[in-house]
């Protein structure tokens, strides 16, 4: 197939129709609506289901009964909508269920505004939802990514009986880029034995998120618990670029991630001995990558669209025994290049010091910069 | 006596599972599942049937009925019923709620599925007040009633006045057969279980949203007898919430069921 000129929010809606999506259930919300825009077109064509639901809280109810069907379902929608799904997705995790999420992140707290952030990395990482459970989360770094992504999402989601989110940012939605779309499949006809048919002569299938009884409660989440340490084994996934003979080590994902991989060749143009890891995958982490780098480099820089959210990942795993700085842009505010580079050669200049709180120096960094007063 | 003497008058529908109901001693509920296993069975869509239980008194609703159930968060029911239907659109699909399930927390999922036209049953156990939580004050609690929340009756002053919700549900356009029942007696229950042949009917028909409220006792939480309870039906329920068809699209197909 040839490469098109495509948005990467219809990138992924045309993706995840042409990889078999039964259903999609969404409602408005900029900066993803074109994805719900472009299925509403194309769904009721080809005889598949498209509602635009009444709420983000609708909606992921709807993914809900669709997924208990166990045909491909998926919704998307941007921060604040994601947060009205957090009900959905701890019942949909309780009742170990296939869905697809995509979240094209916007600038917050609250009603924010409509340009890139990645403000949301805890919620999608660290839960947002109540109870035990875990999402897969991938994040994209093109347009292109994320249509492998977006392919990659639903196999994992049957897999593993999970959600998986598609964490995206708004300039990645909104971005036009040359994109190599998959062909189309056709769609499966079986339906697992776990999921809801009503057909004479099967079993009755009943799926709830209820253990009324605490020990049985504990048993399913310990269930949960062990195969997601089979996804923290099998699933991990990054790049990285550079990183051979690096001496300073990047970290950053998303548009963050590719914006960072533009600092660090600047930076290795002026001779720099710098490298990038990129996660792709959010959720399982990329743990053993970092931990990998902890010996060779003299210093970490973590940037990110948000306050420093992976930064207390990334800390987590350097453990004290490396410098590990921090530079971030917030509230839809992406960084520039040229601000990461900045970074780098802070960190080359020195001094380097596992004293005190990275995120104290970033913060003098960035009030210098905006200058705010509290 | 033979066995060729014997003439099986009562037995549990083929809709049911062999269990012992949780409900409390003279709750409607049990006459409500019955009534809609029956059905089904009698429409021959007992196979062909998915259930969407709700959360409160009948969260547990798909440990009685014998087909495939499932569970939905508390008031989604009717958004959760929408994802199965559409994908899965010949098959018979019901969501089964109290009222502070359907008339409040989920308010929103019920409209926009009846405005939606979805091709859905709900049936709506309105028993005026929060069964499940120790009964609490409903969207459906009479004016002046007592629940543990309105202790010294619902004031409409400060907390509102109750929602008629067939009424309210038969002004939208999706809506195919809106219609309110009682089951204080069995007179009453013959003529709810008409009703709830008829949404089915109308489902099946593919005209439109379905709802059939059903005024229910709730003994444990009114604080009286059962005799005593179909009699507070009877006295304060009725005049307040009047049963009736409220909206029946001319082109059902009553033959089935009436």
């Amino acid at each position: 197939m040839a490469k098109e000129l495509i948005k990467g929010n219809i990138a992924v809606a045309e993706t995840a129709l042409r990889v078999g999506l039964v259903s999609y259930f969404g409602y408005p919300i900029t900066p993803q609506t074109e994805l719900l825009e472009h299925l509403s077109a194309r769904m009721p064509d080809l005889g598949r289901a498209f509602v635009q639901a009444e709420s983000e809280l609708g909606a992921i109810n709807m993914v809900y009964g669709a997924a208990c069907t166990g045909h491909r379902t998926m919704t998307s929608s941007s921060s604040p909508g994601i947060s009205l799904m957090m009900e959905g997705i701890s019942y949909i995790s309780g009742t170990e269920l296939p869905a697809v999420i995509v979240n094209v992140v916007r600038g917050g707290p609250g009603l924010g505004n409509i340009a890139p952030s990645q403000g949301d990395y805890n919620q999608m990482v660290h839960g947002g939802g109540h109870g035990e459970y875990h999402l897969l989360v991938l994040a994209p770094a093109s347009v292109q990514e994320a249509v492998e992504l977006t392919a990659l999402a639903f196999d994992l989601a049957e897999k593993y009986r999970t959600i998986v989110a598609i964490m995206m940012d708004g300039s990645l939605g909104q971005m036009m880029e040359p994109a190599e779309l998959p062909p189309f499949v056709p769609l499966r006809e079986e339906v697992p034995d776990w999921a809801v048919k009503a057909i004479p002569g099967k079993p009755r299938v009943v799926l709830s998120s209820i253990n009324i009884d605490p020990p049985a409660q504990e048993r399913f989440n310990l269930r949960n618990e062990l195969k997601w340490q089979k996804i923290r084994r099998d699933e991990v996934r990054f790049r990285e670029y550079y990183l051979e003979d690096a001496e300073y080590v990047v970290v950053g994902y998303g548009t963050v991630g590719r914006i960072a991989l533009s600092a660090v060749r600047t930076a290795r143009e002026k001779g720099i001995k710098v490298g990038l890891l990129r996660p792709i995958t959010l959720k399982p982490f990329p743990v053993e990558a970092v931990e990998r780098l902890v010996p060779q480099a003299k210093a970490f820089l973590v940037t990110e669209a948000n306050n420093g959210m992976m930064l207390d990942d990334i800390r987590g795993l350097v453990k004290g025994l490396k410098p590990v700085e921090f530079y971030g842009r917030m509230g839809g505010v992406l960084p520039y290049p040229d601000e990461i580079l900045d970074a780098i050669e802070a960190l080359v200049k020195g001094p380097l010091t596992l004293e005190g709180d990275p995120r104290d120096r970033w913060l003098a960094v960035l009030e210098q910069k905006i200058g705010v007063g509290v | 006596m033979t066995d060729s003497d014997v003439k099986l008058v009562y037995q549990r529908p083929a809709g049911f599972d062999a269990r012992t109901t949780h409900y409390c001693p003279g709750c409607t509920h049990g006459v409500a599942h019955r009534l809609v296993a029956e059905v089904l069975e009698e429409m021959g869509e007992l196979h062909n049937t998915i259930g969407v239980a709700p959360v409160g008194c009948a969260v547990f609703a798909y440990n009685y009925f014998s087909f495939d159930f499932v569970e939905a968060a508390h008031g989604r029911a009717p958004a959760m019923a929408t994802g199965i239907k559409r994908t899965l659109p010949s098959k018979t699909v019901f969501t089964y709620q109290g009222d502070g399930d359907m008339a409040s927390i989920g308010m929103g999922e019920i409209v926009a599925a009846a405005a939606r036209g979805e091709l859905i049953t709900a049936i709506f156990i309105n028993n005026t007040n929060y069964g499940m939580t120790g009964g609490q004050m409903a969207p459906t609690t009479l004016p002046g009633q007592v629940t543990t929340s309105s202790p010294k009756g619902r004031d409409v002053e400060r907390q509102g006045y109750p929602i008629k919700l067939a009424e309210m549900l038969a002004t939208l356009d999706g809506a195919a057969y809106i219609a309110r029942r009682s089951l204080h007696d069995a007179r009453s229950i013959r003529q709810a279980k008409k009703a709830i042949r008829t949404a089915f009917e109308a489902q099946r028909q593919g005209l439109g949203f379905t709802m059939v409220e059903l005024l229910s006792i709730c003994p444990t939480n009114w604080g009286l007898n059962v005799a005593d309870s179909r009699k507070w039906l009877a006295d304060h329920m009725l005049p307040f919430y009047p049963v009736g068809d409220f909206k029946v699209n001319p082109a059902i197909n009553a033959a089935g069921g009436n």
